[in-house]
């Protein structure tokens, strides 16, 4: 396979491409994160290491609106992404464990609809919903707008797994005189758990970081930590905002890394 | 298996057929509810009344969408003619949005080519590499963009510090920061699937053309290139949808000189200045425009299909 300089396979100027790519990916978020630490009131200059933007994002004059929007969105973020994956986790137990059936297509183009409709259309048509119903926007409708479209991030995760599990373990639980309820919660269910956990993490993340639906139907008064960043930074850049940022994006690659690091994990052998 | 993917997969067995209605109700129920109903009365309030503080009056027009694309002169009287204003909003995002699919692509091409070509033992930790980005939120992925690009940013400093130019670069608020930030949010989405087929590219018949003596890049262009298509064209139309209604970048990055469909929208239900019809127009308009490339792209993968089975 390796024939060096004639092999086939490798293009001159694609090694540097790819660095290239990687170098666009992360120095903005390394730059971000080094001036984060910065020791200086002004964004342009260097003054030396400090987490003194750490402190100020806890104690300083804007702590309190950081810390009930940051409230806001992890306890949406928790409770959009548990209700969505159970959805999703029954979805994909009735898509791909309960045979064909006329509606099957219908019923995956209902699922990944809000992966196909731009997330700015989803928004207006979710704030025109709320209006049109009389419901008064806040927590409550961001809630219900982040459980609906964080299904397709559940459910891709779980189906995929739910794929790869032959049905022969529940099959001969049931032939053990398992009911089909015993079968699902105590031989599907534990099989499932790595894609239900990185579904879970999945919505999770994708609730903790949208911006655009939020914005829509948050109404007045209620902010999460998007739209209390967004607000911020419209007048300038600021250290603290830095220091959010290097926080949410240390929390982002951490569930991520655990979502990729359980999803690998097989335990069905 | 793409095709098994593109109906949610296949049936693996039908253990839980009796529950089958009940395991799928709440899905449908949430999704009916609060993805498909609004989509529904969307369509419904763009041809309403706009009212002036915001919201609609229920009584049936055509003003938004006429608005859209008439002109009718300074008191609003005279006939018809093309109103250009909106169409070229459409226009400049389409262009912003494919010169972004431009850029992913010719980074994100040899990018994929390189990670399907690495030992398969390695090949999901470079993936890895490639998708963490995306799952950073992205509002903090375009203010970074923004922090590094600005006129005395980190780039900038670098730039004149080094002597390579004499003056600040000034690219935020131009058309090409936009770029770059559509690019910056949907690359892994160019990546994933180019990546996809050529590591399912048979490169015996790469070695076949080398050896009737085709050089290297009539390989890539005439072999390997026509054998991945599907997979490119997968990531163009990925990275091209959501670049089309995007906010964030264009807001954020390209100031008010460049305006795109998602700000010309977002414009529409602030505060009391907003014209709500107007904005549901819109977004139909985005919505039917999205559709119609995802139906093309749907058939033309079908035909792929067809072809290659």
């Amino acid at each position: 396979m390796a024939r060096g300089k004639y092999d086939i396979r490798r293009y001159p100027g694609f090694l540097p491409m790819t660095v290239l790519c990687l170098t666009l990916l992360y120095a903005p978020l390394i730059v971000v994160t080094i001036y984060s630490f910065n020791d200086s009131s002004s964004i342009t200059n260097w003054e030396g290491m400090s987490t003194r933007w750490y402190v100020d994002v806890f104690v300083g004059v804007e702590s309190d609106k950081f810390k009930s929007a940051a409230w806001n969105s992890f306890t949406i973020a928790m409770i959009a992404a548990t209700v969505s994956t159970t959805i999703a986790t029954l979805a994909a137990t009735g898509m791909i464990r309960a045979g064909r059936f006329r509606l099957r297509t219908l019923s995956f183009g209902l699922i990944s609809l809000p992966l196909m409709v731009p997330e700015i259309v989803t928004a207006v048509a979710t704030l025109i919903f709320f209006n049109s119903i009389g419901f008064v926007r806040g927590y409550t409708t961001i809630l219900l707008a982040h459980i609906a479209f964080c299904i397709p991030f559940a459910y891709m995760p779980i189906a995929a797994r739910m794929q790869g599990i032959e049905d022969s373990y529940e099959q001969a639980a049931l032939d053990l005189y398992a009911s089909k309820f015993q079968a699902f919660t105590r031989i599907l269910l534990p099989l499932m758990a790595p894609g239900i956990i990185s579904g879970f993490l999945l919505a999770f993340i994708i609730s903790l970081d949208d911006f655009i639906i939020t914005n829509f139907v948050k109404g007045a008064g209620v902010e999460t930590l998007p739209t209390a960043i967004f607000g911020s930074v419209k007048q300038g850049i600021k250290p603290n905002i830095m220091a959010i940022s290097t926080m949410l994006l240390a929390i982002s690659i951490v569930m991520v890394t655990i979502s990729y690091l359980v999803s690998k994990s097989d335990n069905t052998k | 298996m793409a095709a098994g993917a593109a109906s949610g997969g296949s049936a693996r067995s039908d253990t839980y057929k009796a529950a089958r209605v009940w395991l799928l109700l709440p899905s449908w129920l949430v999704l009916i509810c609060l993805v498909l109903v609004p989509i529904a009365i969307m369509l419904v309030y763009s041809f309403l009344t706009k009212e002036f503080r915001g919201g609609v009056i229920w009584e049936f027009s055509l003003a938004a969408y006429d608005q859209f694309f008439c002109s009718r002169g300074l008191f609003g009287d005279e006939p018809c003619t093309i109103e250009w204003t909106y169409i070229s909003i459409f226009w400049r995002s389409i262009w912003q949005a494919g010169a972004a699919t431009l850029l992913s692509l010719v980074i994100g091409f040899p990018t994929a080519y390189f990670i399907a070509t690495r030992p398969e033992r390695v090949r999901p930790i470079w993936v890895f590499l490639i998708t963490i980005p995306y799952w950073v939120n992205l509002l903090i992925r375009t203010v970074s963009m923004k922090f590094v690009l600005r006129d005395q940013g980190p780039l900038n400093d670098f730039l004149l510090a080094t002597g390579i130019v004499d003056d600040p670069l000034r690219i935020v608020n131009t058309n090409f920061a936009v770029q770059l930030g559509l690019f910056y949010s949907y690359l892994p989405f160019m990546v994933l699937p180019i990546y996809a087929s050529v590591e399912r590219y048979n490169f015996s018949l790469s070695e076949a053309a080398a050896d009737l003596y085709a050089s290297k890049w009539a390989t890539l262009r005439r072999v390997l290139l026509p054998a991945v298509k599907p997979g490119v064209i997968a990531g163009c139309i990925l990275v091209f949808v959501p670049s089309l209604g995007s906010f964030l970048a264009p807001d954020l990055l390209g100031g008010a000189k460049n305006f795109m469909i998602g700000s010309l929208i977002e414009e529409q239900f602030k505060g009391n200045a907003g014209n709500w019809p107007f904005g549901a127009a819109a977004s139909m308009i985005l919505l039917t425009m999205v559709l119609i490339i995802l139906l093309i792209f749907a058939r033309q993968q079908a035909r792929a299909q067809k072809g290659a089975g």
